[in-house]
């Protein structure tokens, strides 16, 4: 079994495309039906805004065995406009329901680790873990 | 069907539409949905929509906006619309998301669906009298 | 390959039968009587096959990666998994593999006898070696325990949240004990998925065996009745007594529109209203 990979985000089927890779290792690392809707639907989320807020990017995988447990590391890369005010998208896309904002503090909610790095001007990039 | 445009089927039954969503959704297709089905209504009279998402295994905020949209533009449009079928895994993935589908109806299925808006079509009649 | 290994690889093949009864004999002596499983002769052979191929491969064994090692893998975990099962300890079973040491030690000196640099050198091997085969098999003997232990605490979780059906269209789930984030997702699950698979569309949630409700508790609750809604059913929180009840008016819980009822018998009757029954006694 690969442990890692890597798929480009430019277009509305490659967000198709991310949610069926998501989909696709979430049930060979044989996570709970919720489980793996959940990571599948916040991977859907980043990487529409990787495509349409971030200019296109790519979605790197990982497959990582950490003690006892597995985990399913995503990171959504993008060398778009990044984000000025981080807190800011966080809380206030959860409030307008527009835009990224409640794409990336609702996937926060359904993973188990979620960073975000981001530098206005260079690019973006999200991480979201689950395990098992 | 041509090559990347999906497009949902939407069927007819009297003054109703009612529409399967069984395939993973392009945002595009989602869109057209829309719009298709607006017209419909417009062009049909119709008075309920019903929406099956029985075989939609993820729901994001993209198709969540979308029911919600179709719901409003509906409504604006004489018509009610009933979402049906949203399975558990779907369900809880949209509590933690934080996506309420505000005045979206929602039906276990197709049947209860069609009773919700047998019942509104009542309402609607008698208090037109 | 080192020097090392090849002395052992020699062993293994030219003594390979006495290799296993030493080590045999050495398990009954040092490991104890109640160390032997039923599959203990076939177990410790296939190790010996596994530990040989492995050798003869040349891969590098530090961390037993590899298609050469997956022989000595399966065999260490088959002597650990049948250890699990049949009750042996995990201290029994690690002193089945160390036991390996002597036989190994005996032959080593023998044929190095003439070379004390070397012989201390292959003594080392083979003790860090075993030491890695032993390793392995409790990590293998803690992952099947573990397994079980998780096992039996789904099940005890499920058993402790039944979802009964109380009516045609009306399900009913009595919360025993404390709500946790753990529990209440459980019974959440498997409360939605009756609701799809009977069509019901009222839920009763009965909180009378839950002995406190604080902010946590009742956003789990919260969370479980949106989702309900969400589907399009609908839930009733009954059971809630006086001291939950001033609970949640001191904590401002916000019960968001969700119908409560004191007690079960009152969420019932209210759903059979609902339902569009009346409820009449026979004449006596």
């Amino acid at each position: 079994m690969e442990t890692k990979g890597s798929i480009p985000l430019h277009g509305e089927a490659d967000i198709v495309m991310c949610r069926q890779t998501v989909r696709k290792l979430a049930q060979e690392m044989k996570f709970s039906l919720v489980d793996q809707t959940k990571m599948i639907t916040a991977a859907s989320e980043l990487s529409r805004n990787t495509v349409v807020y971030g200019g296109g990017g790519h979605m790197r995988w990982e497959i990582q065995t950490e003690g006892i447990r597995n985990a399913l590391r995503l990171w959504f890369e993008d060398k778009g406009p990044g984000i000025p005010d981080v807190e800011k998208a966080l809380t206030d896309g959860w409030t307008s329901g527009k835009g990224m904002g409640i794409g990336l503090s609702g996937s926060k909610r359904l993973v188990n680790d979620f960073a975000i790095s981001t530098v206005v001007g260079q690019g973006t990039s999200v991480m979201i873990a689950r395990w098992k | 069907m041509t090559e990347g445009q999906q497009r949902i089927p939407i069927l007819r039954m009297g003054k109703c539409l009612l529409v399967t969503i069984q395939v993973d959704l392009q945002d595009q297709t989602a869109l057209a949905l829309q719009d298709d089905l607006s017209a419909k209504i417009d062009q049909v009279g119709a008075s309920g929509v019903i929406i099956d998402i029985s075989a939609l295994e993820i729901v994001d905020s993209f198709i969540g906006r979308m029911l919600a949209g179709i719901s409003g533009i509906a409504s604006v449009l004489g018509a009610t619309t009933v979402v049906v079928g949203m399975q558990p895994a779907v369900a809880i993935t949209l509590v933690e998301l934080g996506l309420s589908l505000q005045g979206v109806k929602t039906a276990l299925n197709v049947e209860r669906g069609m009773q919700i808006l047998a019942g509104t079509i009542d309402e609607v009649d008698t208090s037109g009298d | 390959m080192s020097d090392d290994l090849t002395v052992i690889g020699q062993i293994l093949e030219s003594d390979r039968a006495a290799v296993l009864q030493d080590w045999l004999g050495e398990i009954r002596a040092t490991a104890g009587l109640g160390a032997s499983t039923k599959t203990l002769n076939a177990d410790t052979e296939s190790l010996l096959k596994g530990l040989d191929k492995g050798i003869k491969s040349g891969q590098d064994g530090t961390h037993l990666d590899g298609t050469a090692w997956e022989a000595l893998k399966d065999a260490l975990e088959e002597l650990s998994s049948s250890g699990a099962a049949q009750g042996i300890s995990a201290a029994q079973t690690s002193a089945v593999v160390m036991a390996l040491k002597r036989p190994l030690f005996e032959r080593v000196q023998a044929r190095l006898a003439n070379d004390p640099v070397r012989m201390a050198s292959g003594i080392w091997t083979v003790s860090t070696l075993v030491d890695r085969l032993s390793q392995f098999t409790l990590a293998t003997y803690q992952k099947t325990r573990e397994a079980v232990i998780a096992r039996q605490q789904q099940e005890l979780l499920e058993l402790s949240t039944p979802v009964v059906k109380l009516w045609e269209g009306v399900l009913a789930v009595p919360m025993i004990g404390t709500l946790d984030s753990n529990r209440t997702q459980l019974v959440m699950e498997s409360l939605l998925q009756r609701i799809v698979d009977t069509g019901s569309e009222l839920a009763i949630i009965d909180i009378t065996g839950v002995p406190t409700v604080d902010t946590l508790v009742a956003q789990h609750l919260l969370k479980t009745v949106t989702a309900i809604r969400l589907m399009g059913a609908d839930c009733i929180i009954s059971g809630i007594r006086p001291q939950i009840a001033q609970t949640i008016v001191h904590l401002g819980i916000d019960l968001q529109g969700i119908t409560t009822k004191a007690s079960l018998a009152d969420a019932l009757a209210l759903a059979l209203k609902r339902g569009g029954y009346i409820v009449t006694r026979a004449k006596a």
